[in-house]
C-alpha cells in the first residue's frame, strides 16, 4: 500500500513532458506555415494569388532590405513606410490620450461637466470612426492631417471612457482619507483621485493603441499616399499579394510592438499594483 | 470645556427607494473628556459609524450641535484623526509616504517628512518595512500605519471606527495593547468604535452603550479599571455583567416591541 502511494512519477516520462512544454506553442503555427507553403507550391492556385510564405518573406526582405527590388518602388523602403505609418499612429493616440484623459477626469469628476460635456461626447461614440473619412478628407485634404484626425477619433473614446470609469469608482473612503489629511480640492484630484484611476486609464491607453493602429492602416488605404497601409493597397492594385501580406506582418508586429511599451511603462508606473494584479492577470 | 462636546445630535436618513425616513440617531448628548479612552459599544446598525462619521465632518447631523475643543464641526480636517474600519491607504504608497501624507498635502520638504514619520514607524512597530506598500504587507501591519497616520497629524482627537474588526484574534489582542501603551505614552483624546463588549471593556476607560431603533445613549460607563486589564479578574466580570445587562435589557424591549 505504501509503495502505492510513495511512488515518484517515471522520471523520463515528466522530463519528456517538460521539454514538450517548450515548443506546444510553436505546434501550430508551425503545421499551419508548413500547410501553407506545400499548398501555394502544390499549384492548385495560381502563386500570384496565394503566394508562399517563403514568397512573402522574400517581398519583406527586400522590402526591408532593398536586395533583389522583387518589391520595384517599395524595395529598401520599409523604414520610411512604417515610420509614416508609426508618427500618425503616434500623432493621434497622444492628442487622444490626452484630452481623453482631461476630458475623462473632468466629467468623472465634477457635476458640472458631467451634466454639460457628456451627453455630447456619448452621442458621437457610436458613429464608427470610419464614416468620417469623407469629412476628414474634406477638411484636411489627403495628407497626415485626416488620419491623424482618424486615429483621435478611435482612440479618444476608450481613453475617455475609460478615465471616466476610473475616476467615477474611486474608493469613496480614499476621499474621506484625504479630506481627513487636509486635503485641498486640488489636490483632492491630483494627489488621491488621479492616481487611483491610473490602472483603468492605463486599460483605456491600451485599447487605444490598437484602435490608432487599425484607423491608421484604414486612413493611409484611402486618404493618405504614403504608411504601410497605402503600401497594403497599392500592391492590391498591382495584384502583388506577397506585399499585400508582407504589410499585414508589418503591422501585426508594429501594433504588437507598441503593446508591449505601453505595458511596460504600465508595469513601471503601477508597480504599486504589481504583486496583486498587474502580474496574475495581465501577465 | 470637554474636548468633543455632543449636543441634541439628531440623524435622519431619508431612504428614497422606500420613500420614508430613517431616524437614526435620537438626541444623542456627550460630553467627552481631553485624553479620555472612550469606546462607543452597540449591536450592529445602531449608529455608531454614523455618529463617528459625524465627528470626523464627513456627515452632517440633521440637527444639533458637534464641537471639538469648542469649534463648531464643519468639514473633516486634521485636528481629527480618523482611523477606518478598512486600512484605507493610498495603495500606490509606501508605508512611510503614507504616514506622511499629510506632511505632503502641506508641503513639507521629502527629507523632513520621512524624518518625522520614522518616529511613527517605530512608535507602531514597523521598522523594516517602511518602503512596502500595502500590497505586500498584512492587514494587521496596514491598520498600523492606518494609525500611524492619524497619529502623526497630531490631532486633538482619534476617531477609530471597528479598527481592528477584520483581524484575527491574536493580532487583534497584541494590537488592543499596542493601542493602550500608545494611549498612555501620548496622552490622546479616543474615541472606539466597537460592537464587542470584550474590546470596549479591554480598552476604555469610559464606556458609552448605545441602543437601536432609534440609536440612543443607553449608559455611559466610567470603568477605571488598572492596566493591564485582566479579562478573568472579578471586577471585571462585574462590570461586564453590568454592560451586558444594560444590552439584554434592551434586546427584550425590543423583542417585545415587534
Ligand atoms: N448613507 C446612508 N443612507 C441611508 N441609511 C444609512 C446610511 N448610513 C447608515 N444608514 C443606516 O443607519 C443605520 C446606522 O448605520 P451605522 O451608523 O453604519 O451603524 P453601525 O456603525 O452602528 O453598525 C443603519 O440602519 C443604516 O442602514
Ligand atoms: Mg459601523
Amino acid at each position: 500500500m505504501t509503495s502505492v502511494t510513495d511512488a515518484a512519477p517515471p522520471r523520463p516520462a515528466f522530463r519528456l513532458t517538460r521539454a514538450f512544454h517548450g515548443i506546444e506553442r510553436l505546434i501550430v503555427p508551425a503545421l499551419l506555415i508548413a500547410g501553407w507553403e506545400a499548398f501555394a507550391r502544390s499549384g492548385m492556385l495560381p502563386p500570384a494569388l496565394l503566394p508562399a510564405p517563403s514568397a512573402v518573406l522574400h517581398a519583406l526582405g527586400d522590402w526591408v532590405f532593398g536586395f533583389d527590388e522583387t518589391t520595384q518602388t517599395y524595395s529598401g523602403h520599409w523604414l520610411r513606410d512604417a515610420l509614416a505609418s508609426a508618427l500618425r499612429v503616434f500623432g493621434g493616440f497622444a492628442l487622444a490620450s490626452l484630452l481623453g484623459i482631461l476630458a475623462g477626469v473632468a466629467i468623472g469628476w465634477s457635476r458640472l461637466f458631467e451634466k454639460t460635456l457628456e451627453p455630447t461626447l456619448q452621442m458621437l461614440r457610436p458613429i464608427p470612426p470610419v464614416s468620417w473619412i469623407p469629412l476628414a478628407i474634406i477638411w484636411f485634404g489627403i495628407a497626415d492631417k485626416p488620419a491623424i484626425f482618424l486615429v483621435f477619433l478611435g482612440a479618444f473614446f476608450p481613453v475617455l471612457m475609460n478615465s471616466i470609469h476610473g475616476v467615477k469608482t474611486v474608493d469613496h473612503n480614499l476621499v474621506r482619507a484625504g479630506a481627513m489629511m487636509g486635503a485641498n480640492q486640488r489636490q483632492m484630484l491630483t494627489d488621491i483621485v488621479l492616481p487611483a484611476a491610473l490602472p483603468s486609464i492605463f486599460a483605456g491607453l491600451r485599447i487605444a493603441v490598437g484602435s490608432a493602429w487599425m484607423l491608421t492602416v484604414t486612413a493611409e488605404m484611402v486618404a493618405v499616399k504614403s504608411g504601410l497601409g497605402y503600401v497594403l493597397w497599392d500592391s492590391y492594385y498591382f495584384l502583388r499579394y506577397d506585399i499585400v501580406l508582407a504589410a499585414m506582418i508589418s503591422i501585426g508586429l508594429l501594433g504588437y510592438l507598441s503593446d508591449l511599451g505601453l505595458k511596460a511603462i504600465m508595469a513601471r508606473t503601477l508597480r504599486w499594483q504589481q504583486t496583486t494584479t498587474v502580474q496574475g492577470r495581465a501577465g | 470645556m470637554a474636548a468633543i462636546e455632543l449636543r441634541n445630535i439628531v440623524k435622519v436618513f431619508s431612504d428614497k427607494r422606500r420613500g420614508r425616513d430613517l431616524l437614526t440617531l435620537d438626541n444623542i448628548n456627550l460630553d467627552i473628556e481631553a485624553n479620555d479612552f472612550v469606546c462607543l459599544l452597540g449591536p450592529s446598525g445602531c449608529g455608531k459609524s454614523t455618529l463617528l462619521n459625524i465627528i470626523a465632518g464627513f456627515e452632517q447631523a440633521t440637527s444639533g450641535r458637534t464641537l471639538v475643543d469648542g469649534k463648531q464641526v464643519e468639514r473633516p480636517g486634521s485636528d481629527r484623526g480618523v482611523v477606518f474600519q478598512q486600512p484605507t491607504l493610498m495603495p500606490w504608497l509606501t508605508a512611510i509616504d503614507n504616514i506622511a501624507f499629510h506632511l505632503k498635502l502641506k508641503g513639507v520638504a521629502k527629507a523632513e517628512r520621512y524624518d518625522r514619520a520614522m518616529e511613527f514607524i517605530d512608535l507602531v512597530g514597523l521598522r523594516g518595512f517602511e518602503h512596502h506598500h500595502p500590497s505586500e504587507m498584512s492587514g494587521g501591519m496596514n491598520q498600523r500605519v492606518g494609525i500611524a497616520r492619524a497619529l502623526l497629524m497630531n490631532p486633538s482627537v482619534i476617531l477609530m471606527d471597528e479598527p481592528f474588526a477584520a483581524l484575527d484574534a491574536q493580532t487583534k489582542l497584541e494590537m488592543q495593547e499596542e493601542l493602550v501603551a500608545i494611549w498612555q505614552k501620548r496622552r490622546c483624546t479616543i474615541v472606539f468604535v466597537t460592537h464587542s463588549v470584550d474590546e470596549a471593556l479591554v480598552l476604555g476607560n469610559k464606556i458609552v452603550v448605545m441602543t437601536k431603533r432609534p440609536g440612543r445613549i443607553r449608559e455611559a460607563v466610567d470603568f477605571d479599571l488598572p492596566r493591564p486589564r485582566d479579562i478573568t479578574s472579578p471586577e471585571f466580570n462585574d462590570a461586564k455583567r453590568h454592560v451586558l445587562a444594560l444590552i439584554r435589557e434592551e434586546s427584550t424591549r425590543l423583542a417585545q416591541a415587534s
